[in-house]
């Protein structure tokens, strides 16, 4: 007895097999990112005013990627489209679109904002040791205004000896006290050539915007690079379904093949879900 | 090239279905450039200052939440969907909010003294 | 046509003499895709680990009845595996730590979740569906050596140096970071010194062993409920599934969107790890009197949070394959339908949604306030109430019934006071002002362990000679069954019930000396023992119920040889998974199949024989071939 249902859909549940099995794969996907997200809010909540950091991340190219997660989103969904009426020239075109679109956000991610992060550095400033250092932080500034306080300098790492940090600052930091820097700025500024120089006995923990320098990041890197790793199967699944096995299984039964190429598509539909709840909570909020 | 083959069996009329999709083209791209022009909003709107930041958060969420939507609705094909399908849903999305909200209410209730920084 | 697989047997075994199919050895018996393959590989790889960690335990029982003595016999064997944690024969602190997270992990997700749900939910959910397999074929596949690698993972983890992850089943945060925390030398086996670098120790191993066993459950997860929902035979409509379809689709509801936190926790303990961060280490922790160098901002309690969240619907997916199994068991050996299938049906719907919202019951000392836990309180107490309608449903359908007591019944009878005692035990922990002085403690170990012990795997054991005679074409032998029956159930009970003395007492769960130095062990007495000495009791009851098993192993593997050969339906079943002949061919029925009856038709008022099986057309209608596409 062949299994029933893998092709056309079950009467009285109006579905084929994988299409219920998608699903069921993708509650279950729902709950990992919702873990995850959980655990943000957890630590966003926990964290004390100023240990949780707005505008270090480039939002421009944040918004870049977003546009092409959507656009591949688009495209495989017309590819499917293209499928059900039969159309396979056009449909090996979108499927190829979204291949790229999919390549070009994990280049992005991959070639571009994750090596920016680890060569962009942060030092969280002893509480006791703030007024000290209030030229960069502008404390005093931000409390007249009901602001959270700035407790990290952040740049890039000029010079390191065994008592001092050198570090070439940012904007924020080079001039703390300047209105337009009290919220982030969507196109982001150059470094300045100012170099602050800083005790190591002030400074509670430092270092490059690895995982490990703060819970930010450490959820920012986990979230994303989970998110990239599930960007990474949907290209690999599209591809095989451009490879010429697939072609001759459209050939024996093009209906089958539509479905697989649907229910490849709705991961990669929550996929894109996923990045529009990611991107503003990371870039923007 | 596109002649079917040995898949509409069992009375499914495929013919039916090419057109009913054919249909939907056009929604699928008006939705998209609906998503791209959201996209454009959510960030404008984060640069606008609705009080505090916790009202940011809430407007970024409620624009999130709509384009999320749509991309369920239209994309994955949930307008007009199976039931079973939404009965699923509902389930997952009750438990993810009971996760959300009751680890939430679980910092937001403490006990007087066991954080290191809140009064 | 020719049998498949379906003996019980290892997985390198040999063919029956039967036709051969086109599929070769390794396609046959170790990929298979055939559901009652996969489910036998499940069921054998599952027991081999229960009885690992049952002797995990059995090890710790020593140390816990004689405290700092080498152990004999075994001890010298394992002081040479593992020198530095079995110094003189006499198990060290860490040592025990180990064997007491390995034990529970072993237990809960390499034991009884593969056989009670995965290996009897694989081989005989689409029986008694009337489908020809699973949804998802080679998926099911993937899911047993997803399992399978899990397994060798956390059995492999023994045997780095620092040994076995020690920070409990649950692996709490700050402690489970920092164990064997890479980069820190730690005494190997064979006495070599290594610095533990990154994957290499037991407490990361854990976390990528468990990894590879919530992606197995998951998978299975999807395709048990996909089966059921889809792969139904006509006629086979929701209210005749056979109670265990129903247990195994809630329970397989649970593990499809409770595991995925733990996962998102899992990789988030992993980064902490392998990465620095700081999920779960607060700020200013400091460990052996230096503050570690660390980011901190992050919250122990976030762990427990999303561990429990998965945990406490998993200790749900540990009974409801068992109550499925006793239901049929019952069912079948009373000659009567089960009392309340209906009202059973709708307590195990509410079973399963409310316990996605109980889970910090297991959290009441970790600071939470009051409300929260009032709301934790309440919806545990409401939680009782569903698991009591089922064990009612489950002793009201005794009533009346022609009550035969085979080997399998006899398992089923005991199980319904045994996890009466266990739920009930439950009830005062439900209240966080009780848990103040149980939490931890002896008490909760005899609670949940009257659960899972008498409980579930006695409705395992149930299952298995139950279901023996249709995977293997014989019966298992009754006298040996019996032995094994009672064997095991008064040493169980002598196991576990002293631990709730020990547990009002004041003993706490993961003390290595059994409360040696703690007064209130040495010197309190409960029923005329001080706790010290019903360490003693429990521990020898221990030892009796490993004895108890012999005739289990024994009878298992003698029968598939010399059994007493089964018919196809020995039990006078009603169910469709004993319809097909012995044991059941890929594909498994004949011919198509349709359902015409309810699940338990015994002893039906006019008819002739006392049982009625599911496929039977009512008198005067020929059964009929369904249409191609017919579906109810």
């Amino acid at each position: 007895m062949e299994i029933p249902y893998t092709v056309t859909a079950r009467p009285d549940t109006g579905l084929w097999n994988a299409k219920l099995g998608i699903w069921l794969f993708l509650a279950s996907e729902v709950m990992l990112f919702g873990g995850l997200f959980s655990a943000y809010i957890f630590l966003r909540l926990g964290a004390e005013p100023g240990y949780w950091p707005m505008g270090l991340l480039n939002v421009p190219v944040g918004t870049l990627n977003t546009f092409v997660l959507i656009g591949s989103s688009v495209t495989v969904v017309l590819a499917w489209a293209a499928l059900k009426m039969r159309q396979f020239r056009r449909y090996q075109i979108y499927m190829a679109i979204t291949v790229l679109c999919g390549l070009v956000f994990l280049g992005v991610k991959l070639g571009y904002e994750y090596p920016q992060k680890f060569h962009h550095y942060g030092a969280f400033i002893k509480k006791d040791s703030l007024p000290k250092y209030e030229e960069f932080l502008g404390n005093l500034h931000l409390a007249e205004k009901g602001l959270a306080p700035r407790v990290e300098i952040t740049g890039h790492l000029h010079h390191e000896d065994e008592h001092h940090l050198e570090i070439t600052l940012d904007p924020v930091n080079a001039d703390p006290t300047n209105p337009e820097n009290d919220r982030p700025r969507f196109w982001p500024v150059k470094a300045t050539e100012k170099i602050a120089k800083i005790d190591k006995a002030d400074v509670e923990f430092s270092g490059v915007f690895a995982p490990k320098h703060s819970p930010y990041f450490a959820t920012y890197f986990t979230i994303t690079g989970l998110h990239g790793l599930h960007v990474l199967g949907g290209v690999i699944v599209f591809c095989y379904y451009l490879l010429p096995v697939s072609t001759r299984l459209y050939r024996k039964n093009p209906e089958h093949f539509a479905n697989r190429v649907e229910v490849a598509g709705l991961f990669w539909h929550f996929v894109d879900l996923v990045w529009i709840f990611v991107f503003p909570i990371f870039y923007l909020l | 090239m596109s002649a079917p083959t040995s898949s509409e069996s069992n009375g499914h009329d495929v013919s039916h279905d090419a057109e009913h999709v054919a249909k939907h083209i056009k929604m699928y791209l008006v939705v998209g450039a609906l998503l791209f022009v959201f996209t454009v909003i959510t960030v404008g709107l984060s640069y606008v200052n609705f009080g505090s930041h916790h009202n940011n958060v809430i407007v970024g969420m409620i624009v999130a939440t709509f384009k999320a939507g749509c991309v369920a609705a239209i994309f994955m094909h949930l307008w007009g969907g199976e039931k079973l399908i939404w009965r699923v849903l509902y389930l997952t999305i009750f438990f993810a909010i009971g996760l959300f909200a009751l680890t939430y209410f679980g910092w937001v209730d403490p006990i007087p003294g066991t954080s290191h920084w809140q009064k | 046509m020719a049998t498949a697989s379906a003996t019980a047997h290892d997985n390198d075994h040999h063919d029956h003499g039967h036709d051969h199919h086109e599929l070769g050895f390794w396609q046959k018996y170790v990929f298979s895709t055939d559901h009652k393959t996969i489910g036998i590989q499940y069921g054998i790889t599952g027991l081999i680990f229960l009885m690992i960690g049952f002797c995990l335990m059995m090890l710790m029982r020593w140390q816990l009845a004689h405290p700092g003595t080498a152990i004999p016999y075994v001890g010298n064997l394992l002081e040479n595996i593992f020198p530095a944690q079995m110094t003189g024969g006499i198990m060290q602190p860490d040592f025990y730590n180990a064997l007491g997270a390995m034990h529970g992990t072993i237990m809960v997700f390499l034991g009884i979740v593969p056989v009670a749900f995965a290996a009897f939910g694989n081989y005989v959910v689409p029986l008694q569906i009337g489908a020809p397999d699973m949804c998802f074929p080679k998926l099911n596949m993937a899911s047993y050596w997803s399992f399978f690698v899990g397994g060798v993972i956390m059995l492999v983890s023994f045997f780095v140096p620092g040994g076995a992850a020690k920070s409990g089943w649950t692996s709490y945060s700050p402690l489970a970071n920092i164990a064997d925390h890479p980069g820190t030398p730690i005494p190997g086996i064979f006495g070599t010194d290594a610095v533990v670098h990154t994957i290499l120790n037991g407490q990361t191993m854990w976390i990528i062993g468990m990894v590879f066993l919530i992606t197995s459950s998951l998978l299975g997860s999807v395709n048990f409920i996909a089966t059921i929902v889809q792969l139904r035979a006509p006629g086979m409509t929701w209210m005749r599934l056979p109670f265990f379809v129903w247990a195994n689709l809630i329970t397989a509801f649970l593990l499809l969107l409770a595991f995925p936190p733990l996962e998102a926790a899992g990789v988030m303990q992993l980064m902490d790890r392998l990465a620095g961060t700081s999920f779960f280490l607060p700020t200013g922790l400091a460990v052996g009197n230096q503050p570690l160098p660390i980011s901190g901002g992050g919250s122990p309690v976030l762990w427990q949070h999303l561990f429990w969240f998965l945990a406490h619907p998993e200790v749900y997916v540990l009974i409801l394959p068992g109550i499925g199994i006793i239901a049929e068991v019952i069912a079948n050996n009373t000659r009567k339908p089960l009392w309340g299938y209906k009202a059973m049906v709708y307590a195990i719907f509410v079973l399963g949604f409310l316990s996605f919202i109980v889970w910090a019951h297991h959290m009441y000392l970790t600071g939470m306030g009051s409300k929260v836990a009032a709301f934790f309180q309440t919806t545990t107490i409401i939680i009782s109430i569903p698991s009591v309608i089922l064990l009612t449903a489950l002793m009201l359908s005794l009533w009346g019934g022609a009550i035969r007591f085979t080997v399998p019944m006899m398992f089923a009878t005991a199980f319904l006071p045994m996890f009466g005692i266990g739920g009930l035990t439950g009830i005062p922990l439900a209240f966080n002002a009780i848990g103040l002085y149980l939490h931890d403690t002896y008490y909760v170990i005899a609670h949940f362990h009257y659960i899972v012990a008498p409980g579930t795997i006695f409705a395992i054991f149930a299952g298995v000679y139950y279901w023996f005679p249709k995977a293997s074409g014989r019966h298992m032998n009754q006298f040996l069954g019996k032995v094994h029956f009672w064997g095991s159930f008064i040493t169980m009970n002598g196991v576990f019930m002293p631990m709730f003395l020990q547990g009002m007492l004041g003993m706490h769960r993961r003390w290595y000396d059994g409360g040696t130095t703690y007064e209130q062990i040495s010197s309190g007495i409960a029923f005329g023992r001080t706790g010290l000495e019903w360490n003693q009791v429990i521990s020898t009851s221990a030892w009796l119920l490993g004895l108890a098993q012999i005739p289990f192993i024994f009878n298992f593997f003698w029968s598939i040889w010399r059994g007493k050969k089964a018919t196809d339906n020995p039990w006078d079943a009603t169910t469709l998974e004993w319809d097909t002949p012995t044991p059941p061919p890929h594909g498994n029925f004949i011919k198509p199949i349709t359902v015409y009856r309810g699940p338990y038709e015994y002893s039906v008022p006019g008819e002739s024989k006392d049982f009625t099986p599911q496929s039977e057309p009512p008198s005067g209608v020929e059964a009929k071939a369904p249409a191609h596409t017919a579906a109810h």
